[in-house]
């Protein structure tokens, strides 16, 4: 019976220890730190034109709210353009810098740029990962004859590298928006 | 232990001295389960050792007797030897029950008759030791998937979650050891986490009924229970190792128990599993591998009229998820789905990459019982469980290794259980339940919680009486009431709490605001009723017929309650609503059984009416920065399943059976009309065996498993804009595959290798012809193919 005892107080103090679990006040906010909110392209001239900057932002992330999409104006027609992408995680104050993340794991991403068939443009990868392959946060965009359509940008993780474009590409979605631009 | 009785007789009995007595104790003995008279016991009066035995009809009669009461005991070689007084008032009739189990001849255990027999008037469906070994290099699931009305849901062959006639998660419990297994249940993905080789045998109650464990069973309930440990000196263990073909892994479980005759006793056991990618017949199933490791540790004592147990055990399991599955927006499914292999397919590796879960859980448990006179079987337990949870995604950058689910939960659970009788064919199980819950979630995951911090107490208390009306009948009552509050840190996205309304519905419970988060205290109070009512009629010796209705409630879980946001393997965003009211469930199930030597079956028909059934839907197409992705929502609505199971044998020879299973279950939502998603597609099972006890007790045994196509399903298809081929294209999420076939072997001798150990050598092939299917219940079917052929070599070790 002694033994029954002494497995009893054993097992009450067990429960007394158990259940001293710090009562926590509220619990800490989570601000997603990978997030991508906004991403903005921009695409500056070879000549007088204007700047064009395309934007997409959704500071609810998978929330309710839809990205907002700002295309500033036009595409001048035979003009040359350096684009510029620039990803941002804007729930956090100050705004960090995803570009950095991409740019620094350059092998395990790329942009793809999509024309639709009607939009007279064209594309140029013009920066690289460590092993030659595009990584495409920089590149060249030529605009042609007068003509409207969209312009995808896809971001993918991990995909096949080198690879002969978006559809052998496999890896998986960071980012897709697609802007209707025009070239006038 | 049957010395032990007498003894104990002997010292209660005063020795009576013999009279001129002229009256006489006449009787019966019958079975307590199935009212048969048992013919053969013998009943002994203590002091005198006047002693009768029974004959064919059970009827004694004990000459002699004088007016006074009377210690007696009766035994019979397959029961429990009972002590009883008897007071003899001239010439007197008397029934008595016994307990009459062949298989636990001797046993001493902590458990009274109420878990022998769960439940009388459900048809329960039992694994068998056997049967458990067979699967020891699987799960639980595999196990029980070989039941009829059960399928499992699967994520990969990996994560296996048992659906009993059609419903699973929250709505089948689990009774580990005695103890309700609180492992994040709620989610599809997160498999039971146990080890399948701490069951010694495992029951499967279909439906509610078993209120003495839960009133929220609107499924069913499994119990897995341990070994049954005699009272006498002994040493033995067993060890069985299996060696996969595919996997390219093995399992080795070892378990060793010390018994005393003083009634001390003592178990280890441990685990370990290791498996690499699994394969398809065409290729390699990135990722999919696991890595197991359990232990459990027992001991007690085990008396006549006390006892005390402790058992602790210890489960931890890393599970790799496929590769491919892991995916963007619905432009990402478009091409995984529309592609006919997977997307991804790397070498074979026993690396374990990301995706991949990790979860540990610890099960502690104390309990005592104690008999006592006139009042019965007390047994008090005390439970303790922690779940740790890690879901890891593929993440950038710093957080590459950080979880991105961190769950911990944190279960208490005190049970009081009294099994009385109240009288001779009338028996009572009661008791109470207290339980205190704590999930925690990591914030430093860096993403937002997927379920949220919760405090959740819960009350119970049951009653269920069962009452024996004659030789044919019998009649089982019971109820049970449930309280559960929940006090919940919830942080909205104010996107959201606005859309639904939720800042004008329910501004007192906003705690404080951020600055696109709100953090939100609700606290909920349920109130919950449950319970069941039946009968079993015996017939013809071996027929039987159960009725039962049961009454279930269910609170909703944290997912039902405050999804919101992306599940990521299931490439959708998933919508909780923090209004939910409990399930109720009615289930009307019916059986006829007979079990004869040469053939046998059972057919069980039922039918579940559930109101406020909580079901998961599409509602629309939300666009992100990241692609579309389907919206999902809860919503309760009124729901019908109907579905019948059958089981059959027959014996053409000694040597040759013939085995037969089928199930089917049809599920409707009765407000919007059309069919409940994930329904097990009708399948039936046929099975031949030979055995041969001489030839070293060979077994073969070749089993065909046909599963339909499920046609009854709700079309949740939806388009999305292609931009590269710049169409639109259909995103077929509901199209079940196709019907398919798959032939399974399995064989086993035993060697005698000394007087006390025996080995038993097994070689079982699965997938025979290797047949490339997709399960409609498999998450990863739009992904992937299912397993290949399997060759699997098996060796037991009983010493």
């Amino acid at each position: 019976m002694k033994t029954i005892k002494a497995l009893s107080l054993s097992v009450l103090a067990s429960i007394a220890l158990a259940s001293c679990s710090n009562d926590d006040d509220t619990p800490e906010i989570v601000n997603e730190e990978e997030v991508i909110t906004t991403m903005t392209v921009t695409l500056t001239p070879d000549d007088d034109s204007d700047v064009v900057t395309l934007q997409t932002r959704d500071l609810d992330g998978d929330g309710s709210d839809d990205p907002v999409i700002t295309i500033s104006g036009p595409l001048s027609s035979g003009t040359t353009y350096d684009g510029v992408i620039v990803l941002l995680n804007e729930t956090e104050d100050p705004a960090e810098d995803i570009t950095e993340e991409v740019e620094e794991e350059s092998d395990e991403h790329q942009f793809f740029y999509t024309i639709s068939s009607e939009l007279d443009v064209t594309t140029e990868y013009a920066n690289y990962d460590d092993d030659g392959n595009p990584l495409g946060t920089e590149f060249t965009l030529t605009a042609g004859e007068v003509s409207s359509g969209t312009i995808t940008f896809t971001l993918r993780h991990e995909p096949t590298k080198p690879n002969d474009g978006i559809d052998d590409a496999g890896g998986e979605t960071d980012i897709l928006a697609t802007f209707s631009v025009s070239v006038e | 232990m049957r010395i032990y009785a007498l003894m104990a007789l002997l010292f209660f009995s005063i020795t009576s001295i013999s009279q001129n007595c002229n009256n006489s104790l006449s009787g019966k003995v019958i079975d307590l389960h199935d009212g048969s008279a048992l013919a053969g016991a013998m009943i002994i009066i203590a002091g005198t050792e006047q002693t009768v035995f029974t004959g064919s009809d059970g009827r004694f009669t004990l000459p002699e007797l004088c007016n006074k009461t009377y210690a007696i005991q009766i035994s019979h070689p397959y029961c429990l030897t009972n002590g009883y007084k008897v007071k003899v008032e001239g010439n007197t009739n008397k029934i008595f029950y016994l307990e009459h189990h062949l298989e636990e001849l001797n046993e001493i255990v902590l458990k009274g008759h109420a878990q022998n027999h769960k439940l009388n008037t459900v048809s329960e469906n039992k694994l068998s030791k056997e049967k458990i070994e067979q699967f020891s290099n699987g799960s639980l699931g595999d196990a029980l998937n070989s039941l009829s009305g059960v399928s499992s849901l699967n994520t990969g062959s990996t994560v296996v979650k048992p659906i009993i006639n059609g419903l699973h998660s929250s709505r089948v419990v689990l009774i580990n050891n005695g103890v309700r297994m609180e492992d994040q249940e709620w989610g599809v993905e997160h498999a039971p986490n146990l080890d399948i080789n701490t069951a010694e045998n495992i029951t499967l109650i279909k439906g509610a009924g078993a209120i003495q464990y839960s009133g929220d069973a609107i499924a069913g309930v499994i119990i897995t229970e341990p070994e049954k440990i005699f009272i006498k000196d002994s040493l033995y263990g067993k060890t069985i190792v299996s060696a996969s073909s595919n996997g390219r892994g093995s399992t080795i479980t070892s378990k060793l128990t010390k018994s005393n005759d003083n009634g001390w006793f003592g178990t280890l056991q441990g685990t370990l599993k290791r498996y690499g990618d699994f394969e398809a017949p065409d290729y390699v199933l990135s990722n999919t591998g696991t890595f197991e490791r359990n232990a459990s540790f027992r001991f007690g004592l085990n008396r006549f009229n006390y006892g005390i147990e402790g058992y602790y055990s210890f489960y931890k399991n890393e599970i790799g998820i496929l590769l491919a599955s892991h995916i963007g927006g619905a432009e990402d499914q478009v091409r995984a789905i529309n592609s006919d292999v997977p997307l991804v397919i790397n070498d074979f590796t026993y690396t374990i990459d990301y995706p991949k879960q990790d979860i540990t859980h610890h099960l502690a448990r104390v309990k005592a019982f104690k008999k006592l006179d006139g009042i019965g079987k007390i047994s008090l337990q005390y439970d303790f469980q922690q779940n740790h949870r890690l879901e890891y995604d593929i993440r950038v950058g710093d957080d590459a290794d950080t979880p991105s689910l961190d769950l911990v939960l944190k279960t208490h659970t005190l049970l009081l259980d009294v099994n009385s009788k109240l009288s001779e064919n009338t028996t009572l199980k009661s008791g109470i339940m207290a339980r205190y819950q704590d999930n925690f979630a990591d914030p430093s995951t860096g993403v937002r919680r997927l379920i949220p911090d919760y405090e959740k107490y819960e009350l119970g208390i049951y009653g269920i009486s069962s009452f024996q009306i004659n030789d044919n009948w019998l009649a089982e009552a019971g109820a049970r009431f449930d309280y559960t509050y929940m006090d919940v840190y919830k942080f909205y996205r104010t996107s959201f709490w606005e859309e639904r309304n939720y800042d004008e519905l329910f501004p007192e419970i906003v705690v404080e605001e951020y600055d696109n988060q709100i953090l939100t205290n609700p606290q909920y109070n349920f109130y919950n009723v449950s319970g069941t009512l039946g009968t079993t009629y015996t017939f013809d010796n071996d027929y039987k017929l159960f009725f039962n209705y049961s009454l279930a409630s269910r609170v909703p879980n944290p997912s039902e309650l405050f999804s919101e946001g992306l599940h990521h393997s299931a490439s959708r965003i998933e919508l909780g609503d923090l209004q939910f009211t409990s399930e109720i469930a009615h289930k009307i199930s019916l059986t006829l059984e007979k079990n004869g030597d040469v053939f046998g079956f059972s057919a069980q028909p039922f039918i579940n009416n559930i109101n406020d059934f909580i079901v998961i839907e599409p509602t629309e197409v939300e666009q992100t920065i990241r692609g579309n992705f389907q919206v999902w929502e809860y919503r309760q609505t009124n729901a019908q399943l109907l579905g019948l199971d059958v089981d059959a044998y027959y014996a053409f020879t000694n040597n040759f059976k013939f085995k037969h299973q089928f199930s089917l279950v049809k599920g409707y939502d009765r407000d919007e009309g059309g069919p409940l998603i994930s329904m097990p597609p009708v399948n039936t099972t046929n099975e031949i065996t030979y055995e041969n006890v001489k030839a070293n007790n060979l077994k073969l045994a070749l089993q065909s498993e046909f599963v339909f196509r499920q046609n009854e399903y709700p079309n949740n298809n939806f388009e999305v804009y292609i931009a590269e081929s710049e169409t639109w294209e259909l995103v077929d999420v509901s199209t079940p595959p196709d019907a398919y076939h798959l032939l399974n072997f399995r064989s086993s001798m035993d060697f005698k290798v000394n007087q006390k150990s025996n080995l038993t050598l097994g070689l079982n092939v699965t997938n025979l012809l290797n047949t490339r299917y997709r399960n409609y219940l498999n998450s990863l079917r739009y992904y992937a193919d299912d397993l290949g052929r399997n060759f699997l070599f098996n060796l037991k070790f009983n010493y």
